[in-house]
């Protein structure tokens, strides 16, 4: 074990929500095909910095371990992206670790993702089903559609494609790309676009569609693909002619 | 200003940069293309657009009231953004902040250059004719702030129509949006040759 590789990993610390940020320094040994959150998992157990300091064990989310929940988001070497799928031996060192700045961070490099829920909530990113009777089948959606609106219902909140957006800051209300493009899903699914109208009015409304500047660092950040610009242009030909259908239109606002 | 009214506000922002803000700097540019024919064929061009009837009504409607909405608001967008270049440095992301640096540049040109020109008519009833502008772009300083100030404004048009043609959602697909951010790019080219060799032509 004389020659156990060590990496070298610096990590941006917070100890309560108002509290300054401060880095710290670790040295954790190396293993073949490591990811970030086993080397966050040795911290835990080993929390001792490079000089010798005993420290509190760094804190952070996490939940799938596959990609596939979002929770485990933060700036690794200055790219937001998950914490489970970014691989050691990918990475340069020092291994640079910071929390996701666009959100109050609640210790070390866990974030509270609440208002990207709270966006959701307000497009009404869902579809209405519930009634006082059997409402019976919807409409059916046509095969290539459904794969097609797959791939936007993979978005998973993370949140990376806020952090990576340039008019989404605490000086704006901009709710960000995700938001924006599970109004486009849920306006192409049958019985959801029977709600689309109230959906584009939400967009339409503070911190919606307009504050997008299209720098496009979004699509080029999504972990999962996810043709975010495309929704985003998309919707704005939606709000476009939502916007005439409101003040010319009658009062057939759906259709 | 309440922010429900955001959308309706930027909407007007970006069809206002193009109509009649955007029209009006090609008519703008062409014009003092014709000082390349010589003092003569400018002064005539100019002496052209000042016989427009009702003009104090059109320069308010056509160019002040919509160039001070532009601007004004303008400012406030470029300054809510949080530029993240070193992060991701893509084209898009840095004609992102291109557009805003124009921006905030071309707000101070325009002021310094109205008040060079139109607004000296105003208040001494100066001629705004050839000589005018050759005695403003006399000095080399002034004539770089010209160049910088006319490339900002040809580059600030041409991206401005690719992200007003994304805005109204005439283009969606990203290789509608990237053709089309060539084709700007030529319109840029273009726009800044004319612009410059019309300044040049001062001097």
């Amino acid at each position: 074990m004389a020659d156990q590789k060590m990496l070298d990993v610096e990590i941006q610390r917070q100890d309560s929500t108002d509290s300054s940020p401060y880095w710290e320094k670790f040295k954790v040994p190396y293993r073949p095909n490591m990811n970030v959150i086993s080397v966050l998992m040795f911290i835990r157990e080993h929390p001792t910095t490079v000089e010798g300091k005993e420290t509190s064990p760094v804190a952070w989310d996490m939940n799938c371990l596959e990609e596939v929940c979002g929770a485990c988001s933060m700036v690794i070497n200055g790219r937001p992206r998950q914490s489970c799928s970014a691989l050691v031996d990918q990475l340069t060192q020092p291994l640079k670790l910071q929390p996701m700045s666009t959100f109050p961070v609640i210790r070390d490099l866990q974030i509270d993702r609440s208002r990207m829920f709270d966006s959701l909530k307000k497009v009404k990113a869902w579809v209405p089903i519930d009634g006082s009777y059997d409402l019976g089948e919807g409409p059916r959606m046509p095969e290539r559609k459904r794969e097609w609106a797959y791939e936007l219902s993979k978005c998973m909140t993370c949140g990376v494609c806020l952090e990576s957006c340039p008019n989404v800051n605490s000086g704006s209300s901009f709710m960000g790309p995700a938001p924006l493009s599970q109004v486009r899903l849920f306006n192409t699914h049958p019985t959801g676009a029977m709600n689309k109208d109230e959906r584009l009015d939400a967009i339409m409304g503070d911190g919606g569609l307009a504050n997008c500047g299209n720098s496009q660092n979004c699509v080029a950040a999504c972990p999962k693909g996810i043709p975010l610009t495309t929704s985003i242009a998309s919707l704005n030909r939606a709000a476009t002619v939502q916007m005439f259908k409101n003040f010319f239109g009658s009062d057939h606002m759906v259709d | 200003m309440s922010k429900d009214r955001e959308f309706y506000l930027r909407r007007l922002h970006s069809f206002l940069g193009l109509i009649p803000v955007g029209l009006f700097l090609i008519v703008h540019l062409l014009v003092n293309y014709s000082a390349t024919n010589g003092e003569a064929a400018f002064n005539k061009a100019a002496g052209l657009m000042e016989s427009i009837p009702f003009l104090p009504i059109v320069e308010w409607v056509v160019i002040y009231i919509p160039l001070m909405f532009h601007a004004f608001y303008g400012v406030y967008i470029a300054f809510t953004a949080k530029p993240n270049l070193k992060r991701f440095g893509t084209t898009r992301n840095w004609f992102f902040m291109l557009q805003r640096l124009t921006g905030i540049i071309l707000v101070i040109f325009i002021a310094w250059h109205i008040f060079q020109t139109r607004f000296q008519k105003t208040l001494h009833g100066t001629e705004l004719d050839y000589n005018l502008m050759a005695d403003v772009v006399s000095t080399p300083w002034m004539l770089a702030f010209y160049i910088v100030g006319i490339i900002s404004a040809t580059f600030h048009l041409s991206n401005g129509i690719w992200s007003f043609l994304i805005s109204w959602g005439l283009i969606q697909s990203p290789k509608s949006q990237k053709v089309t951010t060539y084709i700007t790019m030529i319109i840029f080219v273009l726009l800044s040759v004319v612009g410059v060799m019309a300044i040049l032509a001062f001097t």
